[in-house]
Parts: C-alpha cells; structure tokens; sequence
C-alpha cells in the first residue's frame, strides 16, 4: 500500500537521515547548525503525532496502526521495508523521539570539536532508533538497530574521555558477538516458521496456526537471550556498558543507554515473547535468577562503590535493567507491559542523568564525586533537576519508572516470592547510591579542589541551552507518571490475548 | 567445392556469442599497436584507451543483457544469466584495476601498456573460464588466467619482494594446476573405463561425466579424482589448507594486482566450484558435502585468525579474504538447498567486489615507492588529513566486515540465511565467531585511520592522502563508497536477480 502521499514514520527516518547525508555532502555549518534543530524535531514531533492519533487510528491485524510498506527488491527473501506502530512500539517511538530531541538540543550547544561530523552521527543514530521501533519487519528493524550503532562507536571513539579507544573497542567487540548471535536467532524464526517473510505479522500469522515445536522454542529462545541479552547488559556480560558510558561523549551515552540499548527488551517482549513462548517459559527461571541475583544485587552493590559519578550512573542503567528482564521472565501481560512502561521511563530517566552528570563535569571539571561537594548553592537549577531525576531513577511515585516496577513487582510475586524479595532489596540499593549521589554532589562541605575552583570562575547555574534538553525529558517523565494510561492502554490492547498471556496462565 | 563436415562445425561456431571476449582480445591487441605507431608523448593516453575500450564493451554488453541459456561451440560453452553477470563482473574488476594501475604504475620504471595488455587477456579467459562446460575448455581458460597472472604478480620486478611473491605464485600456482589435471585425468579415465555402468567417451563435457557419476555414485577413483579438482580450486580462492601462499603474494604484487587476485581471480574459481558442485559432482554430495563443510569453518578461522596480528595492511587484506572465501564457501556448502543460495554467492561476490576495490584504492593513493610496505600505523590520522579517503576506507572496511546498513551486511544475511535452510548449524557458529573476530582487526583499522592522535602522519603520507590518485580514481572511489551503501538499503535489481525472481 505505497501511496504518494506524505507518511510521517517514513518522514521520521528520513528526515535526520538526509540531513546526516547533505553535512557529508559538504552542508555550511551555519545552515547545519540551524537545520539540526529541525533534524531532531521532527522525529520528536512526529513521535507526539503518534501518541496523540493512535487511539483513534484504523488498527490492522495484532494492533498494527499507520501501516506502510516498500520494496527494497528483496521480495523474493520476504524482505521489505513495512513500518508501523502498534501499542507496545508506540511507546519506545516517543520515547526515541523525546530523548533523541534532548540528546540533539544538548549536542548543537555541546562545542564539540568537529561539530559537523558529530551532529552527522548523532543525526543517523536518530534515524536508526525511529526506523528500529517503527519497523514491523524484522531484517530492517535489526538494520536500523545497526545504524544506530555504528555511530555510537565511531562517537566513543572520536569524542570519548578516557580511554575511550579501548572502551570504543570492548564496546564494538560485545555489541557484535550480541547482535550476531540476536541476528542468528532471528533468521532461525525466519527460516523455521516457513512464513518465508521476514514481515513480524505474516511470521505471526504464520506461527499462530503452527507454532514451533517446543525444542526449536527453546533453541532460538535461547539464542535470541543472550543476543539481546548481552546489548541489554545481562550480568554477566554487561562490562561493556559502564566502561562505554564513561567514556562515551553525553548526547552518544543518552541516545544508547536511554534509547538503543531498548532493542534487545524490544525484541524480546515484541517477537520472542509472543512467537515463542515455550521457549520464554523454559529459560525464565534461569533467566530470573540472573537477573535477579546479578544485575539487580550484584551490580546494585557494584554502584554503591562507584566514585565516579558517570560510572556510576552507568553501572545504575545496568541494574535497572534486571527489573526489565525480571518482568520479561514473569511471562505474564502484567509483566511484558511493566516492562514496556520500564523501558521508557528508565531511558528518560537515564538520558536525564548523562545530561546532567556531563552538566556537572562542566562546572566542577571532574566526576569524581569525592572531590565535588556544595554545588546546591552555586547551581540550585541543576541540583533541583538532578534530585527529580533520582528520585525517578529510583522509581518514586509521580515518575514513569513508577509505573513500570510496580507492574513488574507484581507479576513478579505470581512467579517467585523469593526473588521478588531478592529483587526489592534493589529499591533500598538505588535510593542509597542515589541519594548519596545528590548528597556528595550538591551538598556537605565544597572539597579543597573546588574551593579553589570557585575562588577563580564561580561555576554558573545552568542556562536555557542545557535546561532546555532536561526540561524536555522531565516533562515527559512526570507526564507519563500522572497519566500512565495515555500508554499503558495501547500496550494492554496489544499484548492481551498474546500466547505468553495463555502460556503464564495454564 | 562443398565441405559439408567444415559447414556443420561451422554451424556449431556462433563467434558472435562470444562477442565480449573477443573483443577485449581485440582491444588488447591495439593496446600494443598503439603503443609502437604513436609516437612517444602521445602514448600517455593508452590506458585511458584500454579504459574508454572496456567501458564501451561494458555499455553494449548490459544494454544486450541476455538472459538466455544458450549451448554454444557443441557443448564447450553455455552462456547463461549467472555467465552474464560475471562477464559484468570480470569487465567491471578489470576496469577498476586499469584504473588503479593507471595511478599507480607511473613512476615505478616498469612498462605500462604491456600490464594493460595482460589485464585485458586475463579478463577475457576469466569470462571463457565461467562459462565453459567442458574440462579441456575449463583448463585453457584456466592456464590463460593464471599464466598472465604470473606475469602481473612479479611485475614489479626489481623489487626483491615482489619476485618472491611471484616465484610462489609460479610454484603454487603450478602445483594446483597439477592437482586440478590429474583430478580430471582419473575421472575421464574412470569415465571411460568399460567394466562401469554408464562408461562415456564424452567424459571431458559436464553433462556427459555428470551421467557417469550419477550411474556411479560410490566410485572410489572417481571420488579421488573429484577431491583432486576440488584442492586444485582450493588453490584459486586461497581456501584452507590450500591457502598458505595468500599473505606472501598478496604483499608481493602490485596493488593492483592484489585487487585482481582478491576479487577476480577468486570470483572465477567460486563460479567454477559453484557450477561443478551442482551440475556435475551433484551424485557425490556424500563426498562433496563434508568436504566444502570442513573447508568453509576451517578457512573462516583460520583467516580471521591470522589476519588478527597483521601489520601490514596488504597481508591483512589478503588473510581477511581468506576468511571471506570461508564464508563464500559457506554458501556453496548450501546449495543443496535450492537457488537463493546461489544467489546469495552472487550477492557476495558483487559486495566483496565493491568493497574490495574500495579499500584497494585507499592503499593505492597512500602507497609509497615501495609497494609491498605499507603498514597499519601509515594509516593513523588518515581522516583528518583527508576525510574523503578516511570515508571510503571506513564504508570499504565496514561492508567487508558485514557492519549494516552497508552492502556486506546484506551478502552475510544472505549466506546465513541460506546456511540455516540448509541445516549447516555449527558451521554458522563458526561463522558468528568469524564475525566478530573480524570486527577486531577490520575496527583496528579504522581506529587507527580515525581514532589514532598519538602518532601524527608522515608528510609524504599526508601529501599524497590529499592529492594522490588523480581525479578518475578519486571519483571511481566516491561512487564505489556510494554503491556499499545503497546497496545495503535498496538492493533492487540486483536482489530480485540473485533472489531468483
């Protein structure tokens, strides 16, 4: 059903897209700089238009709305670009849309060296993470979650802190082995179901009237775990992830902590969950237990010992993250959509926080949080926006990250009361390294080193350039926390029904 | 007078079904009459002459693309779509090394026309080699290559690198064609022996032998013989364990002619082997099967395994394309399967070309005096001082290591894809591992080329980054750099061809 007229997820993609390809194509910077705005709103805008029509907008089969597809002269493989939304991609779109928008508005101010370039990549990793939510077909949806991950590479390398060539190189070496093994077990769904499309809703269909035998379930389950598992930083292989946060440049660390790293709990909840849910079923004790005792506990503890203040907030992403598995391992719809309500509300939250903590660097020239101390004061603003963005960090009522633990805990205590007790003990962990966190920083007494600092330039509160970008993110945060059911409608409708819901019953 | 019997030979002739080939012959030929007419100043222009000559040929052939399978000179040829896209193929590569040799032979006191010449009789054979479908074809057109290849390898020769490289060429070379003859020698003797089921005298045609084996599908000579013509073509793709004369040759050649061993030279042998393995040996899966298995994962390690510790770029490239022959191979051990894993051989062939020819241009711009030393660290700081080559280098070492959206990521899909339908699980472990390992030294690069401000580029370095090459090649490599990536994203023809629709 291509037509000639305007389709806005198409616009999405294509808009940062073709901006990216004229700064190649030699773009004056003075255009770039004033086109990068729009390169990064429109995908925000268009995401709004989504939330906001999705309600009313004609559904195709399994929720699919805003449908639209293209030939790429793949047919015969059963490839082809076919983009829409349905109640649990929806979500993840605004949330790519809204952090892309802060992490683009925080980077046209940032100074970087070699600006063009850097708003180039940061322009295709946009582009990338609104085709990848957008795509219902699953070759392109691994696509565009790979040009998005390219730039983030090239980005650590480049405009890192320190050693940022070896972090550039450990994050390049996991990310590959865990999108391979992911591409394996997609193509395994593919060559498997006999659907012969590689289109998510014909390999439904498909699956609906024969699902798998239970052994392949488990085979490409397992397989498409520990794929995304390792791009989601599953303990043990998360070691990537707090030394690529620390070394990567902010507006890189917000778009992969905050956005892309989503994929692999994308594809699990979105295409694992639904066509092979006896596989889900016979890894989610393992699963569970990992989650729970190693990214939950293990890392939870972990970030308490962190000093250094972007570490830390990396190693907090890798341990949030056990919750989002914790609800994938759940099996049930209270879970899979706790998990979706996770997933936004821990990438504005995070996004937040490298914003921030790159805010505070500029002012304090360190992130090492024992030298910091007494900047409240100085910078009341950024000490009131870090506080909130703890206190959502930590998943305090009136945030989104609220609505997406609770669910989860929930579904959690039907699956194992022991490790929900394992995984609450969490809670208590996040607020210590949180609040410790906002103490060190802003309050107790100024080190010696800052002291000195603020004798000769006395820090500045942040202005409209960097309060812009973080008031973006914490209006969406405390939107979707008030009214959480602006999403959770769609992601109920489009999960309920599912066999994971049938699987998790019986 | 009448000669009927000369008419029917005739009739069985068609001269023009080979036009392509003949007329690169021809335009070899003038290549050398050009060069004792005109008079010394003007002999500047010959290989722009050679250039323009096999665009020409290349804009008539794809406006005449046939498609038809077609018997030409009783049963020695078959021309036929995949013989078409190869003969695109070979015409496209020989152009791209005419171009680098334009660039890069000056100055280095060798003749040039003469490379020219060989370039162009190499591709012509080339072009004879994939379609042919009889073995004393197959082997002419097969010596043809490798004897002009010998003559290329060691061109350079007041280089003492250079000519160990092509008296290894020259002995590995010979010791393959050896193993290739006596293969073919045991299964026409096996053929033809009268005490088996379906004996021919035709054994030297495809189709011919292809009946004895399937009569004889447990014959112990004819397996040796069939193993024989395998090592022998092992040789050609740098295969393992046939493989060992890859990063001493490689290094050796001109870079140009490195690119034409690279892509050409072992695009041919996949074409053969591919055409072998289902027309004729297809009664010896049993056999053939294993074989290519064990040779597909131990090539893929192997090949990423040594290029993992390489300095010298040209080594590097050349055991990184061990490594893709490994994954070719993977295909080709999928063909059982059904024609998409043809196709997905196709498909990365054409991907490795392009990216191939890509990087072969960066390291020909950045090369120095002598050709065979050019090392990782040459590259540190490349794209600062010359951000045009820096992209090339990166989409050509991206698409090589199969990074999305480029066009090498596509051919990987296809040939895992084809790999799974066809069962070949450990194989695609192997593979995956592959991958990433790859990524380590394909990454390390590109670090050095972007990431790398520790050890600053030397000014003659510099210098010829920011004007070397001239202007024909610093465009061919724009569009090259271009092609990756469109065709990572919109495959087109192209994918509805080697997808079978």
């Amino acid at each position: 059903m291509s037509n000639l007229s305007l389709d806005p997820l198409l616009l999405a993609v294509a808009a940062p897209l073709s901006l990216a390809v004229a700064i190649v194509l030699g773009l004056p910077k003075r255009w770039v700089m004033k086109l990068a705005y729009a390169g990064f709103a429109v995908p925000a805008l268009t995401a709004l238009w989504a939330w906001w029509s999705f309600g009313d907008a004609a559904k195709e089969s399994h929720g699919y709305a805003f449908l639209s597809s293209y030939s790429t002269g793949l047919d015969g493989f059963g490839i082809g670009l076919k983009l829409g939304l349905n109640g649990i991609s929806l979500p993840l779109f605004v949330l790519a849309g809204i952090v892309g928008l802060a992490a683009g508005l925080y980077a046209i101010q940032s100074g970087a060296e070699r600006m063009k370039t850097y708003l180039a990549l940061l322009l295709v990793m946009q582009a990338g993470l609104m085709g990848m939510f957008a795509s219902v077909d699953v070759a392109f949806f691994y696509l565009f979650h790979e040009m998005a991950l390219i730039p983030t590479f090239i980005m650590v390398g480049i405009w890192g802190g320190r050693d940022r060539s070896y972090a550039a190189m450990t994050m390049t070496i996991y990310l590959t082995l865990g999108a391979m093994l992911s591409l394996l077990g997609l193509i395994a769904i593919y060559a498997k179901s006999g659907a012969s499309s590689f289109d998510l809703m014909a390999l439904r269909d498909t699956l609906a009237s024969s699902p798998l035998g239970e052994v392949t379930q488990k085979h490409i389950y397992g397989l498409l775990l520990f794929g995304f598992g390792i791009l989601v930083s599953l303990w043990p292989f998360h070691s990537w992830a707090p030394l690529g946060y620390g070394a990567a440049p902010s507006s890189a660390a917000m778009l992969h902590a905050g956005v892309l790293k989503k994929f692999g709990l994308y594809g699990l909840v979105q295409i694992a969950l639904p066509i092979l849910p006896l596989g889900a079923l016979h890894w989610s004790h393992g699963l569970a237990v990992l989650a729970a005792v190693g990214n939950v506990v293990v890392i939870g503890l972990v970030t308490m010992a962190q000093r250094d203040l972007k570490q830390m907030v990396g190693y907090s992403s890798v341990m949030h993250m056990g919750y989002a598995f914790l609800g994938i391992a759940a099996g049930s719809v209270l879970g899979a959509g706790g998990v979706v309500m996770l997933m936004v509300g821990h990438g504005l939250s995070v996004a937040l926080l490298f914003l921030l903590s790159t805010s505070i660097h500029r002012r304090v020239h360190t992130f090492d949080m024992d030298q910091m101390g007494g900047l409240a004061p100085r910078a009341p603003v950024l000490a009131a926006l870090f506080l909130v963005a703890t206190f959502a960090s930590i998943g305090l009522p009136g945030f989104a990250n609220f609505w997406g633990e609770l669910p989860i805990f929930f579904a959690l205590w039907s699956f194992s009361h022991a490790l929900t007790v394992v995984a609450l003990t969490g809670t208590v962990i996040s607020a210590v390294y949180g609040l410790r966190a906002v103490a060190k920083v802003f309050f107790g007494r100024p080190s010696a080193s800052f002291t000195r600092l603020c004798a000769t330039q006395p820090p500045p509160d942040i202005g409209w350039s960097e309060k812009l970008p973080a008031l973006v993110l914490v209006a969406a945060m405390v939107f979707i926390g008030l009214w959480p059911r602006s999403l959770s409608t769609g992601i109920d409708r489009a999960l309920a029904g599912e066999p994971a819901a049938v699987v998790a019953n019986r | 007078m009448d000669f009927p019997s000369l008419r029917e030979l005739a009739a069985g002739n068609p001269w023009p079904a080979i036009w392509p080939e003949l007329s690169l012959g021809c335009l070899a030929l003038l290549l050398l009459v050009l060069e004792t007419v005109l008079p010394r100043a003007a002999r500047k222009g010959i290989p722009a002459v050679s250039i323009l000559g096999q665009l020409g040929i290349l804009a008539v052939l794809l406006a005449n693309f046939d498609t038809a399978y077609r018997e030409t000179f009783n049963g020695l040829l078959m021309q036929s779509p995949s013989g078409q896209v190869m003969r695109v193929f070979f015409l496209v590569s020989s152009i791209f090394v005419s171009i680098l040799a334009r660039a890069s032979l000056p100055g280095r006191g060798v003749p040039r026309v003469e490379f020219h010449h060989i370039v162009l009789v190499v591709a012509a054979a080339m072009m004879l080699l994939v379609q042919s479908r009889n073995f004393i074809m197959l082997f002419v057109a097969l010596e043809t290559v490798t004897v002009g290849l010998y003559i290329l390898v060691s061109y350079t020769r007041s280089n003492p690198r250079t000519l160990e490289a092509g008296l290894k060429y020259l002995v590995m070379g010979a010791l393959s064609s050896a193993l290739l003859l006596f293969g073919i020698v045991l299964l026409y003797g096996v053929a033809g022996s009268p005490g088996l089921a379906g004996r021919t005298g035709e054994a030297m045609q495809f189709v011919g032998l292809s009946q004895f084996l399937g009569a004889n599908p447990h014959n112990f000579v004819a397996a040796a013989g069939i193993v024989l013509v395998l090592s022998g073509l092992a040789f050609k793709i740098g295969a393992f364990p046939f493989q060992i004369w890859v990063p001493d040759v490689y290094q050796g050649a001109p870079t140009p002619v490195t690119a034409l061993l690279a892509v050409a030279s072992k695009a041919a042998g996949f074409v053969v082997l591919l055409v072998l393995v289902t027309e004729v040996f297809a009664a010896y899966e049993w056999l053939v099967g294993p074989v290519l298995t064990f040779m597909a994962a131990a090539t893929i390690l192997f090949g990423n395994l040594a290029a993992l510790k390489q300095n010298n770029v040209k080594r590097l490239i050349g055991l990184s394309g061990v490594s893709h022959a490994g994954f070719i191979l993977l295909a080709v051990a999928s063909v059982g399967q059904g024609p998409r894993a043809v196709g997905a051989v196709y498909f990365y062939l054409i991907a490795y070309l392009i990216a191939s020819f890509a990087v072969f241009g960066v390291m020909t711009i950045l090369s120095g005096p002598d050709d065979t030393t050019q090392e990782l660290s040459d590259y540190c700081g490349l794209a600062k001082e010359s951000p045009f080559l820096g992209g090339v280098l990166a989409c050509g070492l991206g698409s090589l290591a199969g990074i999305p959206p480029l066009a090498g990521f596509a051919a990987k899909l296809f040939v895992f894809v084809a790999a799974f339908r066809a069962g070949h699980f450990g194989l695609l472990a192997v593979a995956i591992a592959g991958v990433v390992i790859s990524i380590y030294y394909y990454f390390g690069w590109i670090r050095a080329a972007y990431f790398n401000d520790e050890a600053p580029i030397s000014p003659e370095i510099a210098q010829r980054a920011r004007t070397g090459g001239g202007r024909v090649l610093r465009i061919t490599l724009a569009a090259l750099a271009a092609a990756t990536v469109v065709l990572g994203l919109y495959q087109g023809p192209l994918g509805r061809l080697v997808s079978g629709h």
